[in-house]
């Protein structure tokens, strides 16, 4: 990196990263810190006299069982759609990857849920997993109460991580299909010349060498679901966060503690758990996870 | 491959097809849905078969929900966002990679920690800045000066509001400092020989140069900027701000009468329309930006 800064300056490369440095300390910098003090204080956030009140915010929003439900429920709606996405993704990836007559425009079309947003998807897969009408109705037609998402919890948590998977599986997919296509042709022929067959150098070869991107995918995924934004698009467009708060997600709640409740303190201390959570788990999984993961 | 493998084959097949159905599928059945009439869209079970109703109901959706000033605020944020972060991307990176600062390394870490805390979680203070963009400032002054100042100026229902916190990230940054990094160190040079300085070397040299990468991010940050949700929810509430995806909920169907899911899948397929066609228009640069964005 040194032996790159060719030009003298001073001022020329402060002038240039300015704009972006002003509306990062504006825009990122200063609510990150707000979010930490308003934690822990009890405030009008705009206006009035704090009052520093310790961890008693966090001690109300423990003391919540919603909020443990919301921790679930985020838990179980992270789970599953990084379990999904990747592993899909990994089977599409290695079928795309024999690069037989055809492949490329399945490679082409694969990729094209991503550019949806989260909240149009719900909407749509509000239709078509409705009970009433569209693809499901003809099964709860026979089987009466089979699938019923505004009624059951359970139902609602997986139609919401359905969307979560269809709009994601095509990203792992296009890092895993990298991931593949940087594993050298010599590797797999000379396992083919042994005669491991396709699948069993699937198993053997491909999966081990793409470790990395297995562990990468995981990490990003996990966050996704936790924080990312289409987690709360998804859950406000399709369930609202019901029924019986069977959707709602953590981020969901803040959203709603502090807009709708107007509990700014509480949503607050809510956001550090979870920026605690994320933290948490990318520790996590670097420590225990990485291990076994081997770079080339 | 040098060993023939029918039986593979056939299964790769099938898995490629499985693949389709669950990833293409959705589209196809909103395709189906949006074109068929009010009777075929509540018949059970689904017709899957397209019908030749799309364009009154697309029509419907799009004066149901006034689409045509939100398609435009829509588009508006998504270029604002992109041509932001592009920009400011390759400035950052510019300043980071090609100068002998002892600012370097304060400027590389504050831009890398931003890729860690999404808006979704420090929203509510976020959303506090947006509402009274000086409070910093005037804090800063009386702490400095001891003046009181009250200035106020708010960024609710504006397209500042609505771009500005979201440009504030450094996806992108990296993307174009990976970039500048592969760049042999003798383009530079020869450039200083040449006696063209700094500024002429970025915009003659470099700007050129990064083609792909800015295609790439202008793929991404499009569709970013698009699919926006929660933040518009938030900073707008004149209907003339509105943006598509707070359109989505005007197109739900009435619950008194036979639900008209026709008009709302073909307004979401309009809504879904334009970050679809500029993936799929530059799929290769966007798969090329992800991939090293990332890693």
């Amino acid at each position: 990196m040194e032996k790159r800064a060719v030009f003298k300056s001073w001022w020329l490369p402060i002038l240039f990263a300015l704009p972006q440095i002003l509306l990062i300390l504006l825009f990122f910098y200063w609510p990150a810190i707000a979010v930490m003090k308003w934690a822990f204080t009890l405030e009008p956030p705009f206006g009035g006299v704090a009052e520093f009140v310790g961890l008693t915010n966090f001690d109300e929003v423990f003391a919540d069982p919603f909020y443990w439900n919301s921790v679930a429920v985020s838990l179980i709606f992270a789970l599953c759609g990084t379990c999904f996405t990747i592993l899909v993704g990994l089977v599409l990836a290695i079928a795309v990857d024999r690069r037989l007559p055809g492949s490329g425009l399945f490679r082409f079309l694969y990729i094209l849920p991503y550019a949806i947003a989260g909240p149009a998807a719900g909407m749509a897969f509000r239709f078509i997993l409705s009970p009433e009408r569209g693809l499901m109705a003809s099964v709860n037609a026979a089987f009466p109460d089979f699938w019923n998402p505004a009624k059951y919890g359970a139902h609602a948590l997986i139609l919401v991580i359905v969307i979560f998977a269809w709009k994601w599986t095509g990203y792992t997919f296009i890092f895993l299909l990298a991931g593949l296509q940087s594993v050298p042709r010599s590797l797999t022929e000379a396992a083919a010349m042994d005669g491991a067959g396709p699948i069993r150098r699937a198993i053997d070869i491909q999966v081990p060498l793409l470790a990395p991107t297995l562990f990468f995918l995981l990490v990003i995924m996990m966050t996704e679901g936790f924080v990312g934004s289409d987690t709360f698009g998804i859950v406000h467009s399709t369930t609202g966060g019901g029924p019986n708060h069977g959707t709602e997600v953590m981020v969901f709640r803040i959203v709603d503690e502090a807009f709708k409740g107007l509990n700014y303190s509480g949503a607050s201390a809510q956001s550090i758990v979870l920026i605690g959570l994320i933290m948490l788990f990318t520790f996590i999984q670097f420590r225990f996870i990485e291990k076994r993961v081997h770079y080339k | 491959m040098i060993q023939r493998t029918p039986i593979a084959d056939a299964l790769t097949y099938l898995l490629m097809v499985l693949g389709f159905i669950l990833l293409i599928g959705p589209f196809l059945v909103i395709l189906a849905g949006a074109s068929q009439t009010l009777q075929q869209i509540n018949s059970v079970p689904f017709h899957f078969l397209p019908q030749d109703r799309f364009l009154e109901n697309a029509s419907a959706a799009w004066s149901r929900a006034n689409l045509g000033s939100a398609m435009i605020n829509s588009f508006i944020m998504a270029c604002l966002v992109t041509v932001g972060k592009v920009a400011l991307s390759a400035c950052t990176a510019f300043a980071i990679v090609f100068f002998r600062t002892p600012l370097k390394h304060f400027f590389f870490w504050i831009v890398f920690i931003t890729l860690m805390l999404p808006l979704e979680v420090r929203v509510v203070p976020t959303y506090a800045v947006a509402a009274d963009l000086f409070q910093p400032f005037r804090l800063l002054i009386s702490a400095l000066t001891g003046i009181e100042v009250s200035v106020e100026w708010n960024l609710l229902n504006s397209y500042a509001g609505l771009t500005l916190p979201l440009i504030a990230t450094a996806t992108g940054t990296f993307l174009y400092r990976q970039f500048f990094m592969t760049l042999p160190n003798e383009l530079a040079e020869a450039a200083r020989m040449d006696g063209s300085g700094p500024v002429r070397f970025f915009v003659d040299m470099l700007i050129p140069l990064s083609r792909t990468n800015m295609l790439a991010l202008t793929t991404i940050m499009f569709v970013y900027g698009w699919n926006q949700y929660l933040w518009p929810l938030l900073m707008i509430t004149d209907p003339a701000y509105k943006t598509t995806m707070m359109s989505l909920s005007a197109l739900l169907p009435s619950e008194n009468s036979l639900p008209d899911w026709n008009v709302t899948l073909a307004g979401s397929l309009i809504i879904m329309a334009p970050p679809l066609v500029v993936v799929a228009v530059l799929q290769r640069w966007f798969v090329r930006g992800l991939v090293a964005t990332e890693k």
